[in-house]
């Protein structure tokens, strides 16, 4: 069932075409607030200089946390494209954020303090609805692994609605974009300086950018999960579903944490829940 | 058989002698080889039993019995005099409903009852076991030394170490009495020890907070023995011969006969295991020298509790009674892990994260599908390891730091590194992949999937697991943070605290790389025994946790990688003067401290609210239990 092939085309693919979205963002964002913006490639020269500069830290152990972040946001991606168990790459993209957060932590410096909380309160937030996106689609698939998932014929958008626009609402938290960015963020508008990755600079941050990359093509690859039945319009999607992430991302100001947590638990209730509770009653429970 | 007896009876016999040693050094050995000697017995035991399924054993049923019930008379007295001279007089109306239904039991119901197989072992009795025996004689070692240290820091406190580690033994022999035996009666006899024995340890500091916690555990304790008392009333009028007193015989008769008393055990089970409504004797029990909450904690009391109900799982699966008790389980779960966000005290965090799993195990075990029956003994084993590992840590910084609040121990890597490093491994255990606590979590949710009405329990894993990344990831933070006044402390721990807790830390880590063992040669033909089927992670999910686990053991070493580790500077303090140790400088010379501190969220996971929510949620729940229960006798 896992494929090795898979895993690894995404461990050399991935972080090229994350940096590619991720300059396509900018762009399209520049664009938006009537800026010409950067270059499409800008994010891979600034990881490339970032390399280029002295590491400063708090504490060494900062570079351990850092290093643990990226293999383990690797290793869940890796597993999520060889097919493996859906929750399993759920714990283990935990696992991974977790790290990040220690990392905040271990420098005892008030911002990133700061930012490691809030970065603690926004896993809280979008992990329910992660873990329900995994459990509806072992009920349309009848299977927790992503090869059986994607293989699957039914299409699983119009069994999960609710649950698709569920896991867009705590895409905006992973995509760190605004009105959910709190405990770091893209702008140059944070109260928390650089929230959580405030005291990373030189190959510490270029690495947390990689492990960005990494994750953000993993999160869309669950959207495609949505669509796997027809690849073009999974492709469709995946473009829409970005391109709303961004005007998003541009039309609204960041929100208080009790919003953030309060509004991602009741979607995840609300859209969520009733749509599996739909499901799981009405449809018969699980589907063939 | 004559294991079995032995590992009761042993330690029965040490506590008897311990009562009468009052030199330290001598205690102190008797102890340790006592200790060894119990481990030995019950991993001789495991050797001896393990590939062989169920087995009976006949043991004398009369003289045991008589020497029982003359025993809980004694007690009953000694309880009456207790409530009395403290002027607790519910707990002395419970103990005389109590102790007329044991009377009308013993006198009345088995004049001609006659069980012929008594003792029995298979292997969800043999993983007790191991828990009791290898876990427990740990806290006790570790509990030498803390004791000694307890003393010299609480000097008000009357030296009665006598009686505590007698009681500890008699806690560890009732508590395998009450797995081996197969006749409820007995189990009934063992399961107020427990509650005679708790009752006493909380009790120990003898101050006003501390009786008045023991009593409150005492009634909680005390409601639960009747509800047992009335479940043994039930089986002997519905069979006089005595011949369903036997668990094995009584989980064969069916739903008919046994659903009332399995409903019955299961409140009793809920008081002990301390859900919620009855969660305030465990968390008041904190009182308590903190080797008694571990072992309260994980693998006595609460552990007797839950066994109980796990036990009787065949019975109530399917039935609405057993979704009722798996709800309570799943609201506690929830609420407690809520609660634990809003608590700083590391004990009362500790105790709400035992409530929230208890949770989780009796939702397993109330739902009671084959594939939760599997992932609920997982849990039992994972939590229990893992639990007096964090506890016996507490204790131990408590010791040197002189609090046991989490503010506190900002820095504690620095301050303590070795016992900061088990604290984490203990917390990794409790939450995180690829360590057990969350193994078992994430077959919980596979199983209750296909469970009837599992979607309710879906969703309450969904939000309560995430609560506890919450609490259990800020504890870790504020451990780990490099706090630029913490100083080294970590001199003068005792030896065998070292040892006890270096190898409960190993325990950790190492359960989570044989657990596909444990599952194959115990805890699957166990199910598979009871249910026709059984379950199991799939192969891949095996060798990838396997992978993650390995990897994260040697992610460690590549800080020893020597190379460029980076230039250390002063964390950024927002463009302002600060003093070198990163006090902010004010005009006019004045120096502001920085302190940092983890949120709380008192206003929405405060205690007092959600305790409220709880207790009404669960009481309700039972309340409508009874009304089913009621309906089914009448």
């Amino acid at each position: 069932m896992i494929s090795l092939w898979t895993a690894l085309l995404f461990i050399i693919l991935a972080p090229f075409i994350g940096g590619l979205v991720s300059g396509i963002d900018r762009k399209v964002t520049a664009r938006m607030q009537g800026r010409v913006g950067p270059p499409i490639l800008q994010p891979f020269y600034d990881v490339g200089k970032l390399f280029e500069k002295e590491n400063l830290v708090v504490t060494t152990t900062q570079n351990f946390y850092v290093l643990s972040y990226l293999v383990f946001i690797i290793v869940s991606g890796a597993l999520f494209f060889a097919g493996g168990d859906m929750l399993l790459v759920i714990f283990a993209f935990t696992l991974a954020h977790i790290f990040l957060v220690l990392g905040g932590y271990a420098s005892y410096s008030p911002y990133s303090f700061i930012g490691a909380e809030r970065e603690l309160i926004q896993i809280i937030a979008y992990e329910p609805m992660i873990i329900l996106t995994a459990v509806g689609m072992y009920m349309v698939a009848g299977s927790f692994f992503v090869s059986d998932i994607a293989a699957s014929s039914l299409p699983l958008i119009m069994y999960l609605p609710g649950v698709f626009i569920g896991f867009l609402m705590v895409l905006t938290i992973k995509l760190r974009k605004s009105p959910f960015d709190l405990s770091t963020s893209h702008h140059a508008h944070q109260e928390l300086v650089k929230g959580v990755t405030t005291e990373f600079t030189g190959p510490s941050l270029a690495k947390i950018e990689i492990a960005h990359w990494y994750e953000n093509v993993f999160l869309l690859g669950v959207i495609f999960l949505f669509f796997a039945f027809s690849i073009p319009l999974a492709l469709a999607a995946l473009v829409i579903a970005y391109l709303l992430e961004i005007l998003i991302d541009n039309t609204f100001s960041r929100v208080k944490w009790q919003f953030t947590l309060r509004s991602a638990w009741i979607i995840a209730g609300m859209l969520g829940l009733v749509n599996l509770a739909v499901l799981y009653y009405l449809a018969g429970g699980l589907l063939p | 058989m004559i294991e079995l007896a032995f590992l009761i009876i042993f330690p029965t016999i040490v506590a008897f002698l311990l009562l009468f040693i009052s030199r330290g050094a001598f205690r102190d050995s008797v102890v340790k080889i006592a200790a060894l000697v119990i481990g030995a017995g019950s991993v001789y035991l495991l050797i001896r039993y393990y590939n062989q399924g169920l087995v009976l054993f006949s043991a004398p049923f009369e003289p045991a019995t008589e020497i029982m019930f003359g025993i809980e008379l004694i007690i009953a007295v000694l309880l009456l005099y207790l409530g009395i001279r403290y002027r607790k007089y519910l707990a002395v109306v419970l103990v005389l409903f109590q102790t007329a239904l044991l009377l009308l039991v013993e006198l009345v119901l088995l004049s001609d009852a006659h069980p012929e197989t008594n003792l029995f072992i298979d292997q969800f009795s043999l993983i007790m076991a191991m828990i009791i025996g290898i876990i427990g004689t740990l806290i006790c070692v570790y509990s030498l030394g803390y004791m000694e240290t307890y003393h010299t820091r609480h000097p008000e406190v009357k030296d009665r170490r006598r009686l505590y580690f007698f009681m500890v033994f008699v806690f560890l022999a009732a508590m395998f009495g009450l797995v081996f035996s197969n006749n409820l009666l007995w189990v009934f006899f063992f399961w107020e020890i427990t509650t005679l024995c708790s009752f006493i340890l909380i009790g120990y500091a003898e101050t006003h907070e501390a009786t008045n916690n023991a009593f409150l555990a005492l009634e909680m304790n005390l409601l639960g023995g009747i509800a047992f008392a009335g479940a043994l009333i039930y089986v002997l009028s519905v069979d006089p011969t005595g011949g369903l007193l036997e668990i094995e015989n009584l989980l064969a008769s069916g739903h008919a006969i046994a659903l009332i008393p399995a409903v019955l055990l299961g409140f009793a089970g809920i008081t002990k295991a301390a859900l919620m409504p009855f969660s305030s004797w465990l968390v008041g029990a904190m009182v308590a020298p903190t080797p008694v909450s571990a072992l309260l904690h994980s693998s006595t009391m609460v552990k007797a509790g839950v066994y109980i109900i796990v036990r009787f799982a065949p019975v109530l699966t399917g039935t609405p009674e057993g979704l009722i008790i798996g709800l309570i389980g799943g609201f506690t779960f929830l609420l407690a892990s809520a609660i634990a966000i809003s608590q700083s005290n590391a004990k009362k965090v500790l105790a709400y994260s035992t409530i929230a799993n208890l949770g989780l195990i009796v939702a397993c075990a109330g739902v009671g599908t084959y594939k939760l029956v599997w992932a609920a003994i997982l849990l039992i084993i994972f939590h229990a390891i893992a639990k007096s590992l964090l506890f016996l840590c507490v204790g131990t910084v408590e010791h040197r730091i002189g609090s046991r609040n989490i503010e506190d121990m900002s820095g504690l890597i620095i301050r303590m590194p070795k016992l900061a490093v088990m604290m984490i491994v203990g917390i990794a255990g409790m939450f995180l992949a690829p360590f057990g606590m969350l193994i078992s979590k994430w077959a919980a949710i596979e199983a209750f999937i296909e469970a009837q009405f599992g979607l309710i329990f879906v969703a309450i894993l969904a939000f309560g697991g995430s609560l506890t990344v919450f609490f259990w990831s800020k504890w870790m933070g504020k451990i780990l943070s490099f706090d630029p006044n913490a100083v080294g402390e970590e001199k003068s721990v005792k030896v065998e605290k070292w040892l006890v807790l270096y190898i409960l830390t190993g325990l950790t880590v190492l359960i989570c790389l044989i657990f596909p063992l444990i599952s194959s040669t115990l805890i699957e033909p166990f199910v598979l025994a009871v249910y026709g089927q059984t379950a199991r992670l799939s192969q891949d999910n095996l060798i990838i946790m396997a992978m993650m686990l390995f990897l994260l053991m040697i992610m460690p070493f590549s800080m020893l990688i020597s190379g460029n580790n980076g230039k250390k500077v002063s964390a950024y303090m927002g463009g302002r003067p600060t003093s070198p140790d990163l006090k902010f400088a004010g005009s006019m010379g004045i120096t502001r401290d920085v302190t940092l501190t983890n949120y709380y969220f008192n206003d929405m996971f405060g205690e007092k609210r959600l305790l409220m929510t709880g207790t009404a949620l669960c009481f309700g729940l039972i309340l409508l239990a009874g009304v089913i229960l009621a309906g089914m006798i009448l």
